[in-house]
């Protein structure tokens, strides 16, 4: 079973993704901030991490440069899924090594499993 | 107001970049140039009077003492701009955080009900299939008004940069219609689009003019009641693109006509038909074809329909 870890500090998106996301055959791994997040990363070695931008402790723009400058965590696909689309975050998050930046108003639950799927080349 | 306060204030480009005004309408240019105005008539006047004026210095002091004057008058016009356009400026970034704000929410509510309504967590009956159709669409509605609202916010605030390339509208109209015609088939309406062989590209952002005809697109359709037909035309007019969209709608009642472009502004007898709509389509449409360097422009008659048109800058 793929895992994917959810770095994202709203519990109930927590609980949604957690479902539908099960639904699908997949594991999810709840981070509710930047700091449990990267830990994570690192101890449960997940498929994918879906990675919300504004979040505790640690902004998620940094919880993204040290995934990918880690050894360990540089091959993991990360998906952005924020409602911040200020100029510029967009191209600072793909530049940073971000697989794909989704803005959660522009997206239906179906429409963001299919991104995932893709990104974990399935 | 420090050093620092007054050295900021006296960049110029800065300033009215701020503003997202451009120079000839930047208060700090034109306090600038009345400036060297004032100087240039002082050494004027000094000069022509030290040749026909007893004591020039008595002449050169009293016009340094005017020009004194109107340098004070124009630093308080000048504040009192600035203030102004602070507070819009202000008035749009808090749109744009309140619209943020409620966008996390309504995101979780719009995922939840997708959740329920897919029928996976639990068994739906057909009655609450019903009901969350109507959540559905009303959460859709509100998502749309809050996108409208921070495109205008940036519009204002003058954050909203084009990224220009060039491209042909043809493939974005004609995917556009496909996009639109479940609404088009549920209103019974016919859109037809032609395009020429020889399309000419145009240099604008294609994200921003995909928004104007959308809205157009979308207005056509949304206003024709019981049957009716919308049709596009594309072609190079006096050295532009010309867009043309013509419908058999309900028109626009001669005495609103002026009020179309503004700002949350609907028609009384669009208010009548429809409820839906946030008045910010057609506003948003105007800012960004100027914004592009084109023109838009509509004719319409109550009762037979209406023609929206734009036109922008070729390659």
């Amino acid at each position: 079973m793929k895992k994917i870890l959810f770095i994202e500090d709203e519990s109930a998106l927590q609980k949604t993704f957690g479902e539908i996301l099960s639904q699908e055959g997949y594991e999810m791994i709840s981070a509710l901030d930047g700091e449990i997040g990267l830990r994570l990363a690192k101890d449960k070695k997940p498929d994918l991490i879906l990675l919300d931008l504004v979040l505790p402790k640690i902004h998620g723009f940094e919880v993204l440069k040290q995934l990918k400058t880690d050894k360990e965590t540089k091959d993991i696909p990360v998906i952005v899924l924020t409602n911040l689309e200020g100029i510029g975050d967009v191209d600072k998050a793909l530049g940073l090594g971000a697989t794909t930046y989704l803005v959660k108003a522009q997206y239906g639950l179906e429409e963001i499993v299919e991104k995932i799927k893709k990104a974990l080349g399935e | 107001m420090n050093l620092k306060d007054v050295f900021s204030q006296l960049n110029i480009f800065t300033q009215c970049k701020k503003y997202g005004l451009p120079l000839w309408q930047c208060p700090h240019f034109l306090f600038l140039l009345m400036g060297l105005i004032i100087i240039g008539s002082t050494l004027g006047v000094y000069l022509i009077g030290s040749r026909y004026v007893e004591s020039p210095q008595a002449v050169a002091l009293i016009t340094l003492l005017v020009t004194a004057i109107l340098f004070i008058i124009a630093f308080i016009v000048t504040r009192s701009f600035e203030r102004l356009a602070e507070a819009n400026r202000m008035k749009s970034e808090f749109v744009s955080i309140v619209s943020h704000q409620l966008r996390s929410p309504l995101s979780n509510l719009r995922w939840i009900i997708e959740l329920l309504n897919s029928g996976k967590v639990d068994s739906v009956s057909e009655k609450q299939l019903e009901y969350f159709k109507v959540l559905k669409e009303n959460s859709d509605r509100m998502r749309e008004l809050i996108s409208d609202l921070l495109i205008i916010s940036r519009i204002e605030t003058a954050k909203f940069p084009l990224k220009k390339k060039e491209f042909s509208l043809v493939e974005l109209i004609k995917e556009l219609i496909k996009g639109l015609e479940p609404l088009a088939k549920a209103s019974n309406v016919e859109v037809k689009f032609e395009p020429k062989a020889d399309s000419p590209k145009i240099f604008a952002d294609p994200s921003q003019i995909q928004l104007v005809i959308e809205n157009l697109l979308d207005n056509a359709i949304r206003y024709i009641k019981e049957k009716g037909r919308v049709g596009i035309k594309l072609k190079r007019k006096d050295g532009d693109l010309y867009f043309e969209i013509e419908d058999t709608g309900v028109g626009i009642p001669k005495e609103d006509q002026k009020y179309i472009f503004q700002k949350f502004f609907r028609s009384e007898n669009v208010m009548r038909y429809q409820t839906q709509g946030s008045g910010l389509g057609l506003y948003i449409a105007k800012s960004i074809i100027e914004r592009s360097g084109g023109k838009i422009g509509f004719k319409s008659e109550e009762g037979k329909g209406s023609t929206f048109w734009f036109n922008l800058p070729l390659k």
